[in-house]
C-alpha cells in the first residue's frame, strides 16, 4: 500500500513541487529530495534539536514533521537564514564566542535561537535562565552552553541597543 | 558485544510505509476509521505518534491528517466552562489571555511539556488521546475536573477525565471516535491551584509530578480546603488521583501537620511503579515532597 503525494510548498522563499512518499519526514525531504544539508539528522525521534528548522516562522523538529504535512507551509532552514543575512550577527557572535567546536548541532542551535530573536526583540526581556531553557531541546556534546548563551545573550542585547539609538535617532 | 572490526549494524529511523489522507472536515474522518479500524491512526501534532512511527513501535497503515480542521482548534469561554478545541497546540495554551486568567497553574504546566520547538506542534487532545502516564495533560483533567467530548458518526458523546483513562495508554476512546474538546470548569475567587513536577533535566519527563486543585472555603468553616483534587503523573501506570490523600485534607487548613497526616494515604493512592533509573520508594518520597510542596504553597 505504497503512495506518493505531490506537495507544494515555499523552502527559503522558493517554490518548491515534489512529489513524497508520504513517510518522509521533513528533514530528509529537505536534505535528499532539496540537497540542502545544512540542517542535521541526529537522533531522528525528537530528543536532540539537530534537524530543527522554521516552519511558518516557528521552530520544529525536521524529524517528527512529515514532509506531506506541509502543504502550503512556509520552510526555511539554515541556508536561506543565511542568505537572507536575517542572523549575520548571531552568526558572528557564535564565531567570535566559539559558540561552536566540531559544529553538528550549530545549523539547529542557530534556527532555534532566531525564534528567540523573533519573538522577545528587547532584550531586556530575556534572562540568561530563559535562553537556556528555550536551547533546552538542543544538545550540543561540545561547548558545554556556556559560550552559546553568551553569544545568544550578546546578540539579543545588541539587537535591543540598535533599535533603541534608531528610536533616539528617530 | 560488536567485534571493533565488524561492520556496525544500524537500523534507519524511519517509518514503515503508511497512506496519508488529509481531511477537511470531521465528518470525512469517521469512514475512513471504519473502513481502516486500528489500522489508521490519527495525526494531529504528531510529537509522540511520529516518534513511534519513526521507532516502528507503531505501523499504521493510514494516517488521517486532523491538524486542519479548524473546528477543532481555538479557546472560547462558554458561561462557566473554558471550551478547548482538541488540536489546540501546547504553545497557543501558552499564549492564552484566558488561560492565564483562569489557570495560571496549566501555563505553568504546558511549559515544562518537552521543548519549544515540540509545543509549536503538539496538541493537547493528541497528549490526551495518547494517555501517556508520564504527561501533564491527563493529570491536569483529572485535578481540574476536566470532561471530554468524543466525535463519532453516531453523534458527540461527553466523558468526564475521571471516567476516561482506563490503562497504559488506554482511553474511553473507541477505534470509531475522535477527541473533539475538552471542558474545563472555570475557576473561582476561593479557587486554590497549584502544580510541580521533579525531573532531572528541563523538558524531560518528570519522574513525578502533581496538580493539586481546592477551594478555600469562607465563612463559617473559613480557611478550610475543600473539594481538594490530587493528581499525579509519571508515577504510576495511568495518571492518578490520590483520593485518600485528598480526603484527609478536606476540612483542614492545610497545614504542616494535616500534610503529614494526609501523606500516609499516598502509598495506598499511588502504587507507584518503578522505571528505568528510580525505584518504587524513590517515586514515594517525591510523590510526598511534592504533596508537600504543593499543598503548602496554596494561597489563604
Amino acid at each position: 500500500m505504497s503512495q506518493t503525494i505531490s506537495l507544494t510548498l515555499q523552502v527559503n522563499r522558493q517554490s518548491v513541487t515534489k512529489t513524497v512518499e508520504p513517510r518522509t519526514h521533513l528533514i530528509d525531504f529537505l536534505r535528499n529530495d532539496l540537497a540542502l544539508t545544512g540542517s542535521h539528522i541526529g537522533c531522528e525521534h525528537g530528543v536532540c534539536g539537530a534537524c530543527t528548522v522554521l516552519v511558518d516562522g516557528e521552530i520544529v523538529r525536521g524529524c517528527l514533521t512529515l514532509a506531506c504535512q506541509l502543504e502550503g507551509a512556509q520552510v526555511e532552514t539554515i541556508e536561506g537564514l543565511t542568505e537572507s543575512g536575517a542572523i549575520a550577527d548571531l552568526q558572528a557572535a557564535f564565531l567570535q564566542r566559539n559558540a561552536l567546536q566540531c559544529g553538528y548541532c550549530t545549523p539547529g542551535m542557530l534556527v532555534c535561537a532566531t525564534e528567540l530573536l523573533q519573538d522577545r526583540p528587547s532584550a531586556t526581556q530575556v534572562s540568561r535562565t530563559e535562553i537556556r531553557e528555550h536551547i533546552s531541546g538542543n544538545y550540543c556534546r561540545c561547548t558545554g552552553y556556556e559560550a552559546i548563551v553568551d553569544a545568544i545573550e550578546e546578540t539579543l542585547k545588541s539587537r535591543h541597543a540598535t533599535k533603541v539609538f534608531a528610536k533616539e535617532v528617530a | 558485544m560488536q567485534h571493533p572490526g565488524a561492520p556496525l549494524k544500524i537500523s534507519p529511523m524511519k517509518p514503515s510505509p503508511f497512506s496519508y489522507h488529509r481531511v477537511t472536515q470531521l465528518a470525512e474522518v469517521f469512514p475512513l476509521l471504519s473502513l481502516h479500524g486500528s489500522n489508521a491512526k490519527l495525526l494531529a501534532g504528531g510529537q509522540s505518534l511520529i516518534p513511534m512511527l519513526n521507532l516502528r513501535l507503531s505501523q499504521p497503515e493510514l494516517l488521517v491528517d486532523i491538524s486542519r480542521l479548524s473546528e477543532l482548534r481555538g479557546i472560547r469561554l462558554e458561561g462557566e466552562v473554558l471550551k478547548v478545541g482538541a488540536l489546540t497546540r501546547h504553545v497557543e495554551i501558552e499564549r492564552s489571555p484566558e488561560v492565564a486568567r483562569l489557570f495560571p497553574t496549566l501555563i505553568q504546566a504546558v511549559r515544562e511539556i518537552a521543548h519549544p520547538a515540540i509545543r509549536n506542534r503538539g496538541t493537547i487532545g493528541g497528549s490526551l488521546a495518547l494517555a501517556d502516564p508520564a504527561a501533564e495533560w491527563p493529570a491536569a483533567a483529572l485535578a481540574f475536573d476536566m470532561t471530554f467530548e468524543l466525535a463519532s458518526a453516531r453523534g458527540m458523546r461527553q466523558v468526564k477525565a475521571t471516567d476516561f483513562f482506563k490503562g497504559l495508554y488506554d482511553t474511553a476512546l473507541t477505534a470509531d471516535e475522535v477527541l473533539a474538546a475538552i471542558y474545563i470548569p472555570a475557576s473561582r475567587a476561593t479557587s486554590r491551584a497549584a502544580f510541580g513536577e521533579l525531573a532531572r533535566r528541563s523538558g524531560d519527563y518528570a519522574i513525578a509530578g502533581a496538580f493539586v486543585n481546592a477551594e478555600r472555603s469562607t465563612g463559617e468553616n473559613g480557611g478550610c480546603l475543600q473539594h481538594t483534587r490530587i493528581a499525579y503523573f509519571g508515577v504510576a501506570g495511568v495518571p492518578v488521583l490520590a483520593r485518600r490523600t485528598m480526603a484527609a485534607l478536606d476540612g483542614t487548613t492545610g497545614d504542616a501537620a494535616a500534610i503529614e497526616a494526609a501523606a500516609q494515604h499516598l502509598e495506598a493512592d499511588l502504587d507507584p511503579l518503578a522505571d528505568l533509573y528510580n525505584k518504587r520508594a524513590t517515586k514515594l518520597h517525591l510523590s510526598r515532597v511534592l504533596l508537600k510542596r504543593l499543598v503548602a504553597s496554596l494561597g489563604a
